[in-house]
């Protein structure tokens, strides 16, 4: 099962995915697009009504809520920023001899002010934060988003662009961690349905560099985030396909989002990677939907 | 060098108080340190004693209050010397 190259063609001969030459960005096939759905279907019916509004995004989101983010202090090797021409004709001219000349007419793009949008929740908090001091129930929000990390890789798990599904509460300390912990056992309820052999265990986020490995290990010891991992393209190294996360209040604090009581919110998000759930359940149940599991089939397709 | 991780702490640990009404002991997180001011103080740190954290030493525990960033320090400038 650890041949990562391997997973990876066989999705590409069954024209599940397509190459683009590019690793980490493909064509998915209309097969791949339904199970994709089917799942999010079946995930909405978890929690449905405490879902008190749904928004999905577009892959990118302005550049400035992008910095205050703070993404670029822990995470600068994966993120992705917009440019675009914006020259005169004389510009155009000599961008054109650069193509034709095969040299780089890249470096005389300008940033536009548009980030693309590296997790699904990022977006949210700006909007909630204009809304003013929350009430009391908070807000529990269902997103989906295209999302962009840049990190090519052969392993069709890892893509650069993806999907995630997420739930985010936003509300006090005992509302962020009672959502967090209902969500763990959720995420475990739904993989025995999907009959995916998974685990949940303590994680933490891809922090760059030496600082980074400090900024990991203290999310692991304050057990902030959680990730239910699934073998797909390696038993060894399975693959995170949900992830429970704590974020206290620090999104709270970084866009001025305040509590009833004028506190800083705090805030908790449970995300689904779509392509990877999908991943995981062409792994585990093959590349013929119709011959998966009755049970599974019965989840998705009703 | 008490002294200069105080000193450190006040300039890179963003604290609410100030670092004169702080025991050694006194625990830092509790103090209002962020996970990404203890990453400033242990850059700041490893520019000032020119040493570098070894990665066991790279956790929420080195930092947790002046007395275990000295006896962090310890370990690495006693191994340096040992070397």
């Amino acid at each position: 099962m650890d041949a990562p190259v391997s997973f990876l063609d066989q999705l590409f001969s069954q024209g599940i995915l397509h190459d683009s030459g590019v690793d980490g960005l493909y064509a998915r096939s209309g097969m791949f697009e339904d199970v994709i759905s089917r799942f999010e279907e079946f995930a909405l019916g978890f929690g449905k009504d405490e879902i008190t509004e749904a928004m999905v995004f577009p892959p990118g989101m302005p550049l400035s809520d992008f910095e205050t983010s703070g993404y670029m202090k822990n995470f600068p090797q994966l993120a992705g920023t917009v440019h675009a021409f914006c020259g005169n004709d004389h510009d155009h001219m000599g961008l054109l001899q650069c193509v034709a000349a095969g040299e780089d007419w890249t470096d005389k793009q300008k940033a536009t002010d548009v980030a693309l949008t590296p997790a699904a929740c990022y977006p949210l908090y700006p909007i909630l934060s204009k809304r003013g001091p929350l009430n009391a129930d908070g807000a529990y929000v269902a997103l989906q988003s295209y999302c962009f990390r840049h990190e090519p890789s052969k392993d069709p798990a890892r893509m650069q662009m993806f999907r995630q599904r997420e739930y985010v509460r936003v509300g006090s300390a005992d509302q962020a961690m009672a959502f967090r912990e209902t969500w763990k056992q959720r995420g475990q309820e739904m993989m025995q349905i999907l009959e995916l052999p998974h685990e949940v265990e303590v994680a933490n986020d891809p922090f760059f560099g030496r600082a980074g490995k400090m900024m990991g290990a203290s999310q692991r010891e304050q057990e902030l985030k959680f990730e239910l991992v699934v073998p797909v393209n390696s038993t060894s190294r399975p693959t995170a396909c949900m992830s429970f996360n704590y974020h206290m209040d620090n999104f709270g604090k970084a866009w001025n989002i305040r509590q009833a009581d004028g506190s800083a919110a705090h805030t908790a998000c449970v995300g689904f990677g779509l392509e990877r759930i999908a991943l995981a359940l062409f792994r585990h149940h093959g590349f013929d939907v119709e011959a998966w599991p009755s049970g599974v089939r019965s989840a998705l397709w009703g | 060098m008490i002294p200069t991780i105080r000193e450190m702490l006040s300039k890179h640990g963003g604290l609410p108080v100030t670092v004169e009404e702080l025991e050694d002991n006194s625990d830092l997180y509790e103090a209002g340190l962020s996970s990404f001011a203890s990453v400033q103080l242990m850059l700041a740190l490893e520019e000032e004693f020119d040493v570098e954290f070894p990665e066991h030493l790279l956790n929420r525990k080195s930092f947790a209050s002046i007395a275990a960033i000295h006896g962090a320090l310890s370990e690495i400038t006693e191994d340096v010397q040992v070397a």
